[in-house]
């Protein structure tokens, strides 16, 4: 049996009805299942969607448990293997608050810039940046930001979608 | 179409009117008044009281599983919604249909920790298939349509429908089940054609095959086991069955091996452990089923039948996965066969059979003979007798005497056998008897029990007086948990850690302070009369069978050990202990 962990982002379109959340989270939970991040919103306001993106990890048979049991839920619409299916585009938001004075404060301003992140606030004591990319790119800024004052951090969680012109 | 007003409590009994619901099986309390008032005022539909929800929730499983259809569960909020969890959890395990009504605290009280308030839909989220709280009385009827339609079709299981009372009270709307489709739910029940195709060329082309079949091929419909039937005699192969899935194929015929898994016969274990071709239907690959995982019929090529795709692949890797109901794909599977014809190795065929015989020969379900004392295989064999040709069906509570029903009773066909199987709730089995007799008034319905168990739902004795319903407790009285008693003794050094009953009622007494009939049984010579009386009388009865106290139920997989890994009986032992893995296994 293949043992190798594998990470998937997995798209579930739900109808957004009280407690469906919970049902996904429930599941998760009760199975035993890693949840890396998961987002969630509406999409479409008059048929009453929502879409959540799951980032997940587990072996090969594990993922396609997880599919399936996501699947079987009622309110769940549809499951896409956004990992499995091919090219796909994940993108997360990150607010990066970094305080301190002098070199440091400077040496963020000008990383922030490499990465192109947004100043969002300023003072002259702290600045909170709004960084996009992927996962990867924000945890690269991330530890960097450590070393150079970080106080506090939100992140979204990752959204994706596949690429090419076919919808979900 | 001319809108019909009515208030919440009306629109829940047209509703369950217009589903062909004829009982409901419940406890009232503040919560449901509304409802209850409802019901006082028609005729249409009857309801039976309980003594506890959780007898409320198995004695609508009794009567789902004996009939195919859905029951239909009435309770109040908080304590009576608590008190069904363990009976949705049980019918969520063994997918049985069911709707369950719960009343709730008034909208504008919800999370105010309200008197009986508790989070019902919180709560049952993960022993429900679904679960719906109404905020708006407009939306109950289609609600309750659609619970209906949630429980009965594709992989079957439990639906609440959380009522809070003022949407009882409120006036709304009533749509019938013709307005009423859900948005996305449509289980896949269909078979995709080529793969059946595929599985008939594997079946045919098999040498070691044997068909694993359970409680899917039951909740397909008794067509699906005439199907089976047809299909193992087309092809001559040998058949077993799971607990869950015992009737779907007669089991006085030849190519039966009785049950399989931890407590099934020799012959079915070491079949399905030799097998070059599975064929499951409507089966899971329990773990009571499999034993040891790595070690599970290595050799065997796969094909699994299920309706539901998460049971696909779940523990056991197969090479043929086919999604569909067990009838449709029986169907199939028939028509292909007869359009094809296939040529099956006979020789092959023989050689197996033969094989089989010699595990047969083993007799591995044999027990010491004796006057002594009542062995509880021999009261069985005996009841089996008494009820041979009768219309009767048996329920069971958990232990021992569970595993040695479903040995040595004989199951010629599907909805017959109430058992629960993958929760194992002790207290099971009164309820769901009382459940079937409700659905056959006529029928014979017995429920196989041990004295521990009977004890946890005894108070349905009075539900039974209560609707003059017939039903028999046949406990195979052995003053211990039996089964926690072998696992200590097997597994635990013979430490009997609180698993003797040290103050047992008086269970003939009992049975006559509830106005039923007790009878005792304490020597072999005194059991056929026991029985015949039992059977004959047109009451509520408790026989009380004395039997040997320290009898194990065998053949046994221990934990985390393989098919083959099987004991016989008391003369052999564990060899090495089990190992440390296999001991922490439930
Ligand atoms: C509600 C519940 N609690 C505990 C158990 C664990 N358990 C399984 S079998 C058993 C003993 C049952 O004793 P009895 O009803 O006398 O049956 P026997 O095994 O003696 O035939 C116990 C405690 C269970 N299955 N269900
Ligand atoms: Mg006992």
């Amino acid at each position: 049996m293949d043992t190798t962990i594998e990470r998937h982002t997995i798209a579930v379109l739900v109808d957004n009805e009280p407690g469906v959340l919970a049902r996904v989270i429930g599941l998760f939970s009760g199975r035993g299942y890693n949840i890396e991040s998961l987002t969630v919103a509406e999409v479409e306001r008059d048929r009453g969607l929502s879409r959540i993106t799951i980032v997940t990890s587990g072996t090969p048979m594990i993922i396609e448990q997880i599919k399936a049991q996501l699947s079987r839920l009622v309110p769940v619409h549809k499951v896409r293997d956004l990992t499995e299916e091919g090219p796909h585009i994940e993108r997360e938001l990150a607010l990066v608050k970094v305080a301190g004075m002098g070199d440091k404060r400077i040496e963020a301003l000008r990383i922030a810039d490499i990465f192109k992140a947004v100043v969002l606030d300023a003072t002259l004591s702290s600045f909170v940046f709004e960084l996009t990319g992927t996962s990867d790119d924000l945890d690269r800024f991330i530890e960097l930001m450590r070393q150079l004052g970080l106080v506090e951090l939100s992140r979204t969680g990752a959204v994706a979608m596949s690429r090419g012109s076919e919808g979900l | 179409m001319s809108e019909t007003h009515l208030t919440g409590a009306e629109i829940v009994l047209r509703a369950l009117r217009d589903q062909g619901v004829e009982v409901i099986f419940g406890y009232p309390g503040g919560a449901v008044l509304p409802i209850y008032d409802a019901i006082f005022r028609q005729n249409a539909i009857r309801h039976i009281l309980v003594r506890h929800e959780q007898a409320a929730v198995h004695a609508a499983e009794g009567y789902a599983r004996s009939t195919g259809k859905v029951g239909v569960v009435l309770v109040t909020s908080g304590p009576g919604a608590t008190n069904a969890v363990t009976g949705l959890t049980d019918a969520l395990l063994d997918s049985i249909p069911i709707v369950c009504l719960t009343g709730q605290v008034p909208t504008h009280l919800i999370g105010n920790d309200a008197f009986q308030e508790c989070d019902t839909t919180g709560i049952t989220r993960p022993c429900t298939k679904h679960n719906y709280l109404v905020k708006d009385v407009n939306q109950l009827a289609r609600i309750v349509h659609e619970a209906f339609h949630v429980a009965r079709s594709g992989r079957p299981g439990p639906v609440v429908i959380d009522l809070p009372k003022d949407i009882q009270f409120a006036d709304g709307v009533y749509v019938g089940p013709e307005h009423v489709q859900h948005k996305t739910y449509r289980p896949q029940t269909k078979p995709d054609r080529a793969k059946v195709e595929q599985a008939v060329e594997m079946i045919a082309r098999a040498k070691r095959p044997i068909f694993y079949t359970g409680g899917g091929v039951i909740n397909s419909g008794p067509r699906a086991s005439a199907l089976l039937t047809e299909l193992v005699r087309l092809t001559g192969y040998p058949v077993t069955n799971t607990l869950m899935g015992l009737g779907a194929y007669p089991a006085s015929d030849r190519q039966f091996l009785g049950m399989l898994g931890m407590h099934g016969t020799y012959e079915a274990n070491l079949a399905m452990h030799g097998c070059d071709v599975m064929v499951a239907i409507g089966s899971r690959f329990d773990d009571r089923v499999t034993g040891r995982l790595n070690a599970f019929s290595p050799g065997s090529a796969k094909i699994h039948v299920d309706i539901d795709p998460s049971s696909i692949n779940k523990s056991v890797r197969v090479d043929l996965p086919i999604v569909g109901d067990c009838e449709a794909f029986l169907e199939m599977a028939l028509e292909i066969w007869r359009e094809r014809k296939p040529r099956i190795d006979k020789d092959a065929l023989a050689a197996w059979w033969r094989q089989i015989e010699e595990w047969r020969a083993k007799r591995c379900l044999s027990y010491e003979k004796t006057d002594r004392v009542i062995k509880p295989q021999y009261a069985l064999e005996r009841l089996r007798e008494h009820i041979r040709g009768k219309d009767a069906y048996i329920s069971t509570e958990v232990g021992q005497h569970q595993m040695w029903a479903a040995q040595f009773l004989p199951f010629e066909e599907p909805n017959r056998w109430l058992t629960s199987g993958g929760l194992g709730t002790m207290g099971y089995g009164l309820p769901a008897a009382i459940g079937a007799q409700i659905a056959h008034p006529n029928a014979l319905c017995i429920d196989v029990a041990g004295e521990a168990s009977i004890l946890m739902n005894i108070q349905e004795m009075s539900t039974a007086l209560q609707y003059r319903l017939p039903v028999k407790v046949f406990i195979l009285n052995n003053q211990w948990m039996g089964m926690v008693r072998q696992w200590q003794e097997l597994l635990h050094g013979e430490r009997y850690s609180e698993s003797y009953s040290e103050a047992l009622p008086d269970f003939v007494k009992l049975a006559e302070a509830f106005g039923g009939v007790g009878l005792r049984a304490t020597k072999t010579s005194e059991l056929d009369d026991v029985i015949r009386t039992m059977i004959e009388t047109p009451r509520p009865v408790i026989a009380d069978i004395c039997v040997d106290q320290k009898e194990n139920c065998f053949p046994m997989i221990p934990g985390g050990k393989a098919h083959n890994e099987i004991l016989l009986g008391p003369s052999e032992t564990l060899g090495e202990a089990t190992p440390e893995e296999g001991m922490v296994l439930v």
